[in-house]
C-alpha cells in the first residue's frame, strides 16, 4: 500500500535570466506513493508549476534525480522520455487554452494514442475514445463538437480524458480546477476522486486553494520560493502547522463561517521576494516575524518535527 | 429603522445584450437596496449577471449591444438611469467609484500611477484646488493604502499584483466616494495578499464611512466582511439577507445550499463533495419558470411552469422559491 511509484531527490530547476539565476526549484525531495495524492501548495511564483513540468520532463531538470519506481529518468534521452510519459500524464490548468481549437473532441481525446501508437486499429481507437467519453461523463453526442462550443466544466473533462487516454499510473494535476466555478469544481474534483479509486491513479496536485488541497490529498507539500518548507499528512497539516509560512497562509484563507468573522488573523507583512539568486538561509525570512539571527546565516533543512512530519525551521521546537 | 438611509435601490432592472442575432438575458427584474454604511455582498457564479449589474449602475454598459430593459436605480433621489451623460460623468468617480477584477489590466501602462490617480482629481476638481493640492492628495492616497508616496513617478510594471490593486483601490478613493463597488477585488490575488487588501479595504472603509458593494463567488470573504448578502441566480436575485441570514439560518433557498455545500470545507473530513448537477442555464435561452429549476433537487411540478414570487421569511430575509411560498400545502395536497 505504501509502495512508493515516484520520487524526487535533490531536485533543482534553475532558469538562467539577465539579472541572475532563477531559483525555481531547488533541493526538492518528494515521494509519490502509489495511489495516493500528494497536494502541493503555494502562492505563485513558488515554483509549484514547474516542479510538476521538471517531474514530467516538460523542462529539463538542472540537477538532482527523479526515480520512477527506482529508475532515475532525469538523464533520459528524448526517445525513452516519450516511452515513459506514457505511464505519467498531465492535466493542465486552463482548460481553455490547453484544448486546440480546431480539433474536435474526438480528435483530441485520440490524439495521445496515436502519437504514441499503443493502438493501432482505428476501430479499437473509436471504442476506446467512447470508453473514455463515459468515464469522465462527457455525452457521446459531443464527440464532433469543437472546445468552443462547451462550457468549462466539459473542457476540463476533455482534458481528463486526454490524460486518461494512455492508461497513466502518475497525473501531474496543474490547477486543474482554478478555472471553474464552486458548483463545477465539486463535479471534477468528485470525478477525480473516483477516477483515483477505479484505476488506482497516483496524483501530484499542484493548487494555490488550501481547502481543495485538503480535500484532495493524502499528503501535502508546501513550497515557498523554490523550497518545500514542510510536508505532512493532510489532516495533520491542517491541524498542526509548525512552520510560520504555513501558518500564515491557513490563517489567510477567508472561512465561510460566521464565528470566524473579526478574528484577528496574522496578516503576513510584505511580498514574496525574488527568486533570483537568494540569500542564504531560510527563504521565508524576510517575512517572518520570528526571524532571528541563525534563520539568515546557513541553510534549513527540513527535520522530521512528529512521525512523518517534516517542517524547515530553525526554531520549530520553540514556537 | 427609519434612520437607516438608503442609499442606492435597483428596482426590476432588466438588462439584455444582443449580439449575432441572440439576445443574451443577463439582468431579469432584479431589485435589491443597499443602506448606507453597510456592506452589501453580491455572490453568484460566472454569468449570473453580477458585473452586468455593477456596470448598470456605473453606466458603463457597453452601449452598442447593451440595453437596458426596464428599471430603476435610485442613487440619493436620482435615478441615474434617467441621468444624462454628462450628469453620470459627475457622478461616476466622485461619488460612486469602481475598483474591477484584474489589476494587471485596468491600469494604463503607459502612464505613472501618480498620474492616474490625479486624472480622476483633476476631472472632478470642483474646488478649483491647484495642481500642487490635487498632487498633495495624491500623496496621501498613496500612504493611505500602504504605498510610499515616493513611488508617484513609477510605472504600473513595475508594481507587484497586490501592490497594483492597492493603487486601483486609490484611485477609486481619491474623490472620497459614498459608494464603492469593488468587483472580485482580490479574485487575482494570492491568499496571503488577498488577506492584507481585504483587511486594508475594510479598515478604510470604517475610516471613510463608505458604504461598499462587493461582487464575489468566494464565500469566505462574504463572511468576513459583508453585512447583507444577495445570492444571483441567472440574472436575479434568489435569496437576500443579512449574513447571519445567510451563514446560519435555517431556510435557504435550494442553490445558496447547493454552493455552500459544493465549497471544500477546511473543517469536515469529507473525502466527496456535493456538487450542483448541471450547469448554468443558458442565457440566450431561459428555462420557463424558476431558473434553477432544471437543476434544483427540490423541484415540484409547480416550479416548471410558474416564476416564484419574492417570500419574506423575516424581515430582513428574502427567498424567492416555491418551497417557502404561502399556501404550499394546499398546492401540494392537490
Amino acid at each position: 500500500m505504501n509502495e512508493i511509484l515516484l520520487e524526487t531527490r535533490q531536485l533543482k530547476k534553475y532558469f538562467q535570466t539577465p539579472r541572475g539565476l532563477l531559483h525555481a526549484v531547488d533541493d526538492v525531495n518528494l515521494q509519490f506513493r502509489r495511489g495516493k495524492t500528494l497536494g502541493v501548495v503555494g502562492e505563485s511564483g513558488c515554483g509549484k508549476s514547474t516542479l510538476g513540468r521538471t517531474i514530467l520532463k516538460l523542462l529539463e531538470p538542472t540537477s538532482g534525480e527523479i526515480l520512477y519506481k527506482g529508475t532515475d529518468i532525469a538523464g533520459y534521452g528524448r526517445r525513452d522520455t516519450k516511452r515513459m510519459r506514457q505511464h505519467m500524464q498531465m492535466i493542465f490548468q486552463d482548460p481553455y487554452a490547453s484544448l486546440d481549437p480546431r480539433m474536435t473532441v474526438r480528435e483530441i481525446i485520440s490524439e495521445p494514442i496515436y502519437i504514441n501508437k499503443t493502438m493501432t486499429d482505428r476501430r479499437e481507437i473509436e471504442k476506446k475514445v467512447g470508453q473514455l467519453m463515459e468515464t469522465v461523463g462527457l455525452a457521446a453526442r459531443l464527440s464532433n463538437a469543437y472546445p468552443h462550443e462547451l462550457d468549462g466544466g466539459r473542457r476540463q473533462r476533455i482534458g481528463i480524458a486526454k490524460a486518461l487516454a494512455l492508461e497513466p499510473e502518475f497525473i501531474v494535476c496543474d490547477e486543474p480546477v482554478s478555472a471553474l466555478d464552486v458548483s463545477i469544481q465539486a463535479q471534477i474534483l468528485n470525478l477525480m476522486l473516483d477516477l483515483q479509486e477505479e484505476l488506482g491513479l497516483t496524483y501530484m496536485f499542484v493548487t494555490h486553494d488550501l481547502s481543495v488541497v485538503k480535500m484532495i490529498s493524502d499528503e501535502i507539500a508546501v513550497m515557498y520560493l523554490g523550497k518545500c518548507v514542510e510536508r505532512a499528512p493532510s489532516q495533520e497539516l491542517f491541524s498542526h502547522p509548525y512552520h510560520p509560512y504555513t501558518k500564515a497562509l491557513l490563517s489567510a484563507i477567508p472561512v465561510p463561517d460566521l464565528s470566524c468573522r473579526g478574528k484577528k488573523r496574522e496578516v503576513l507583512k510584505g511580498e514574496v521576494v525574488s527568486p533570483i539568486d537568494p540569500a542564504p538561509g531560510c527563504r521565508f525570512a524576510l517575512r517572518c516575524r520570528h526571524c532571528t539571527e541563525r534563520c539568515t546565516q546557513g541553510p534549513v533543512e527540513l527535520l522530521e518535527v512528529a512521525p512523518g512530519h517534516m517542517a524547515a525551521c530553525c526554531r520549530w521546537s520553540e514556537l | 429603522m427609519s434612520k437607516i438611509h438608503t442609499i442606492l435601490e435597483v428596482k426590476d432592472l432588466r438588462v439584455a445584450y444582443a449580439g449575432s442575432g441572440e439576445r443574451v438575458q443577463a439582468v431579469n427584474g432584479l431589485s435589491f437596496g443597499v443602506q448606507e454604511g453597510e456592506c452589501l455582498g453580491l455572490v453568484g457564479e460566472t454569468g449570473a449577471g453580477k458585473t452586468t449589474v455593477a456596470l448598470s449602475v456605473m453606466g458603463l454598459l457597453p452601449e452598442r449591444t447593451s440595453r437596458i430593459e426596464s428599471g430603476e436605480i435610485i442613487f440619493e433621489g436620482r435615478d441615474l438611469l434617467q441621468c444624462k451623460k454628462k450628469e453620470m460623468q459627475a457622478i461616476r468617480g466622485e461619488k460612486i467609484s469602481m475598483i474591477f477584477q484584474d489589476p494587471m489590466t485596468s491600469l494604463n501602462p503607459v502612464l505613472t500611477i501618480g498620474e492616474q490617480i490625479l486624472e480622476g482629481l483633476e476631472l472632478h476638481n470642483e474646488e478649483k484646488k491647484s495642481r500642487e493640492e490635487l498632487i498633495a492628495r495624491v500623496h496621501e492616497m498613496l500612504e493611505l493604502v500602504g504605498i510610499p508616496a515616493a513611488r508617484y513617478h513609477e510605472y504600473p510594471h513595475q508594481f507587484s499584483g497586490g501592490m497594483k490593486q492597492r493603487v486601483v483601490i486609490a484611485m477609486a478613493l481619491a474623490c472620497s466616494p459614498k459608494l464603492l463597488i469593488a468587483d472580485e477585488p482580490t479574485t487575482a490575488l494570492d491568499v496571503t495578499i488577498q488577506a492584507q487588501v481585504l483587511d486594508m479595504m475594510s479598515q478604510l472603509r470604517e475610516r471613510l464611512g463608505m458604504t461598499m458593494i462587493l461582487i464575489t463567488h468566494d464565500l469566505g470573504i462574504v463572511a468576513e466582511k459583508c453585512d447583507t448578502v444577495a445570492t444571483v441566480y441567472a440574472g436575479e436575485i434568489i435569496e437576500f439577507g443579512t449574513v447571519e441570514d445567510i451563514f446560519s439560518g435555517e431556510a435557504h433557498h435550494p442553490y445558496t445550499k447547493g454552493l455552500f455545500d459544493a465549497l471544500p470545507s477546511l473543517v469536515s473530513t469529507e473525502r466527496r463533495l456535493k456538487s450542483i448537477e448541471g450547469l448554468m442555464p443558458d442565457p440566450t435561452d431561459l428555462p420557463a419558470g424558476c431558473k434553477f429549476h432544471p437543476r434544483c433537487p427540490r423541484c415540484k411540478p409547480i416550479c416548471r411552469e410558474r416564476e416564484p414570487e419574492p417570500v419574506q421569511i423575516s424581515q430582513s430575509h428574502m427567498i424567492k422559491c416555491f418551497l417557502y411560498a404561502q399556501g404550499e400545502e394546499e398546492m401540494g395536497s392537490r
